[in-house]
């Protein structure tokens, strides 16, 4: 008896126990269903959600692999100084930066997806539906946007809190109206301030180390931009991502490279990932020009982030991933092909917008992305009421025909026939 | 003069054993069978009882809510069974064909000169009028509303259709009989829409032609409606099969009811894919069983493999279906079949899948769901493959939640089940999408209509 015969016979045992979605949901993962079409197409497309998440998973991946080498390479660059001749293969894909990851961006991983899938299963077994897949992508989204020392026992707290009230309440997977993940994110900034923002939290042990003699830097280059305080880090460092960061957020490039991915995998919507960058830039720009203009001065506090060259926001802080791989869920993003120009848009413009006016912290990308959430229904509402009212329009010059039967059927015959 | 509509979102879905262009005479049946949920909506009063005989064209039922709308047998022959379901809900008539077939005669129409009356009295007693179905709700047509046009699709774009150039070739003077004689019942045009200039309909007198192109469902009378004069509320039009135009110039002509039809045998599993004469209602192992089936584990379908229903061996050919599909079925388990690159199956995504890479090459699909149902999460996939000017989603979300303005507000009224087939082949969620727009259209009728 080969495996796939057992565990059908198994299944077929124990259909309708209470933990039965529980198996299936491993089940379904090892084996896909032997579910049959019964009434409509009797043919149905190769994509499934499973697929469709699996292949968000893998654009995410390379993201994981970097953080968890740029993790050490920030710890002991924050230490022992920025190499001077960098090298990739000599400085940054070490082993000991390597161990850093693991030690410490690994578990935010297996911590997010274990008390993640257990509140999934919890509900699943709870309201006796199927395990669904939405926690597999925001399990991996969530150790990418905090902090790489975030304590474990607070994510735990962050991600319960965050399944059962941004998604699980409003009826699981495909309901909920605002990005689980982000939902995370922005109990942990409200919950733990002190953990998420300021000027150590960003690189592993600045918290442990501050105020002794060994004290690190643990600020981005957001920070030093709000403080309008110099920094040394280059175009390239942070294009390719060699900075200090929430964990997975840091490399624009491979960022790029995953939603490049997404879209020609036709998964995440390339509308709501260009017209998001569009609103970048013309936010980003318009602060340019209002510093052109003079009427910024060198000493407004703003004057750093205002005259960060507006394409340069692109590529720090989390606005890349934000685009990329929060804006872009289909659950919480507009649905209309034009509201997703709009929504896509706004999150850019206001994103920014929140990063230059809140230099206590300058990461508005969540925030925006939030509000945006909120609003997409509603702008899909205005657009599909464009349908409805060419609709109405045409039904001004309908062609309402009288019934056969009413006597002014007469009428009609003598002009047909 | 003829218009063009080329329709550019779609999708192909080539599947391998397309019907050969051969055509075989398919055995007699002993029996015949009319479905009777092949007319949706109709609720039938029996005329024959069990046991009685039938000429061919004699009526069987009629509609309980339209007595003259007369339903008839195939075949001559005995009625032999009335199978009942619930509340004895009558689902099949079953007729022993007689070896002698009788035909009940009606008097020939000059279709040039009867009136529109005379025409629509005709229809409606000889049964022929079951071919008219009517938008909005997709059911037979209400013979007390006028059209304000009509409509017929000569371009069969569905996967493995049977190619409607070839089955209906010489029957083009049936076919301009009918046209002729029904388009005295609307005011308004008639539509038809053909796909090569070969098209036997191509040459119709009195007609609106349009030339469609581009992939399924630029095929869809659906398609061509939205695309040539769209349904408002409170408006009627008709469609027509163009392999029941034939029946209906037929019975104009001579005055008898032909249930004679073309089929394409068509599907994977079929040994010897080809075109098969046979009559409405016939046992499909008749022609199934004559050109082969390649294993045991296979799903018969009336009419194609996005629309048709399951039906089995000893089954019968549906009344409107000119199209028999078998494919194998899919039940079966795959070993991570989730995310391991497929090359074998179509998608309409590149996740992993690479059909995008073989626009040509001709797939073998079955009848597995290649994935469980689950809520609605992925946007903007099904306008890509759903050409009317509709919102899809928010249409069948509107039918879930049964709000009766929405519905009518984003365009139920235009819509027929059929149109949402590619939506559900393509969608991720594995949503029934024929089976929400029809009831759907049933409570918008029930409450509306």
């Amino acid at each position: 008896m080969s495996l796939k015969d057992n565990l059908h016979k198994f299944r077929v045992k124990n259909e309708g126990k209470k933990w039965f979605p529980v198996f299936s949901g491993f089940h379904t993962f090892l084996f896909m269903p032997n579910e049959t079409t019964h009434n409509g197409t009797h043919v149905k497309g190769a994509d499934d959600l499973k697929r469709t998440m699996n292949t968000v998973i893998m654009a995410l991946i390379p993201v994981l692999l970097f953080s968890m080498f740029n993790a050490g390479y920030q710890h002991y660059s924050a230490i022992n100084g920025f190499p001077k001749d960098f090298s990739l293969m000599d400085h940054f894909l070490t082993w000991d930066n390597f161990w850093i990851g693991i030690v410490k961006v690994l578990p935010l991983v297996v911590v997010s997806y274990v008390v993640g899938l257990t509140i999934e299963f919890i509900f699943c077994v709870i309201k006796g539906h199927e395990i669904e897949e939405g926690y597999l992508v925001t399990g991996m989204l969530v150790p990418l946007i905090v902090p790489v020392d975030t304590p474990l026992w607070m994510l735990t707290i962050a991600i319960i809190f965050g399944v059962v009230i941004g998604k699980e309440v409003f009826g699981g997977t495909g309901m909920n109206i605002l990005n689980p993940a982000l939902t995370i994110r922005a109990f942990l900034f409200f919950a733990y301030p002190t953990w998420m923002s300021g000027d150590k939290v960003w690189v592993h042990d600045a918290v442990n180390l501050a105020g002794t003699p060994d004290a690190i830097s643990g600020e981005t280059v957001l920070g030093y931009l709000a403080q309008n305080k110099e920094f040394s880090y280059s175009v390239s460092d942070m294009f390719f991502g060699f900075i200090p960061g929430s964990v997975g957020e840091t490399s624009a490039f491979l960022i790029l490279l995953g939603g490049l991915f997404l879209i020609f995998s036709k998964i995440a919507s390339w509308r709501i990932m260009v017209s998001a960058v569009a609103g970048t830039l013309v936010m980003g720009y318009i602060f340019n020009g209002v510093v052109d203009a003079g009427w910024i001065t060198e000493t407004s506090k703003f004057y750093g982030l205002m005259s960060l060259a507006g394409w340069k926001h692109l590529i720090v802080g989390g606005i890349a991933f934000g685009i990329v791989f929060m804006a872009t869920d289909p659950v919480t993003g507009a649905q209309t092909n034009k509201g997703k120009w709009i929504y896509g848009f706004l999150i850019g413009f206001i994103s920014i917008m929140i990063r230059v006016f809140n230099p206590a912290y300058p990461e508005g990308v969540f925030l925006a992305i939030l509000l945006m959430n909120v609003f997409a229904p509603t702008i899909d509402h205005y657009v599909v009421q464009g349908n409805v009212k060419k609709r109405m329009k045409r039904l001004k010059n309908a062609t309402i025909l009288p019934k056969a039967d009413d006597g002014k059927a007469e009428e009609l015959k003598v002009e047909t026939v | 003069m003829s218009k063009d509509i080329r329709v550019k979102k779609g999708l192909n879905i080539n599947l391998v054993g397309e019907a050969e262009h051969t055509i075989s005479k398919a055995t007699l049946s002993n029996t015949y069978a009319i479905n009777l949920q092949d007319f949706h909506g109709i609720t039938p009063k029996m005329l024959i009882k069990q046991g009685g005989k039938v000429k061919a064209g004699e009526a069987l039922f009629y509609n309980k809510d339209n007595e003259s709308m007369l339903f008839v047998s195939p075949v001559s022959g005995e009625l032999v069974e009335i199978v009942r379901g619930d509340r004895r809900k009558i689902l099949t008539l079953k007729i022993l064909a007689d070896k002698e077939q009788q035909s009940l005669e009606h008097k020939p129409v000059n279709v040039e000169s009867a009136s529109a009356q005379e025409i629509k009295a005709q229809l409606l007693k000889s049964g022929c009028w079951s071919f008219i179905k009517q938008r909005p709700y997709d059911v037979i047509a209400d013979a007390s509303v006028t059209p304000k046009a009509i409509f017929v699709s000569g371009y069969a774009s569905a996967p493995l259709a049977a190619d409607l150039d070839f089955v209906l070739k010489g029957k083009e003077k049936e076919i301009q009989a009918a046209i002729t004689a029904v388009a005295k019942l609307t005011p308004g045009k008639v539509h038809v829409s053909t796909g090569s200039s070969n098209s036997p309909l191509a040459t119709l007198q009195g007609v609106e032609k349009h030339n469609v192109s581009g992939p399924h469902p630029s095929g869809l009378v659906g398609t061509l409606i939205n695309k040539v004069d769209p349904i408002n509320k409170g408006e009627t039009v008709w469609t027509i099969n163009p392999q029941d135009l034939v029946i209906i110039g037929e019975l104009l002509l001579t005055g008898k009811f032909n249930a004679e039809r073309t089929i394409a045998l068509a599907g994977a599993s079929v040994k010897e894919p080809k075109y098969y004469t046979t009559k409405i209602g016939a046992e499909v192992a008749t022609f199934v069983y004559a050109s082969g089936v390649n294993n045991d584990n296979v799903r018969i379908i009336n009419g194609d493999v996005l629309t048709g229903s399951k039906t089995t061996p000893e089954g019968y050919l549906g009344y409107y279906n000119n199209t028999v599909s078998v494919i194998p079925e899919g039940d079966d388990y795959e070993f991570f079949g989730w995310n391991k690159p497929i090359f074998n199956k179509v998608s309409a995504t590149r996740a992993l899948t690479f059909s995008w890479l073989f626009p040509n090459k001709k797939y073998d699909l079955n009848t597995n769901t290649n994935g469980e149902h689950r809520a609605f999460v992925v946007t903007g996939q099904y306008e890509k493959v759903f050409p009317l000017d509709i919102f899809p989603m928010q249409l069948l979300k509107a039918c879930m939640y049964k709000d009766l303005d929405e519905m009518e507000q984003l365009g139920l009224y235009e819509v027929a089940p059929e149109d949402f087939a590619l939506t559900e082949f393509v969608c991720i969620s594995k949503q029934p999408h024929q089976k929400i727009i029809r009831e759907g259209l049933d409570l918008l009728q029930k409450e509306i209509g």
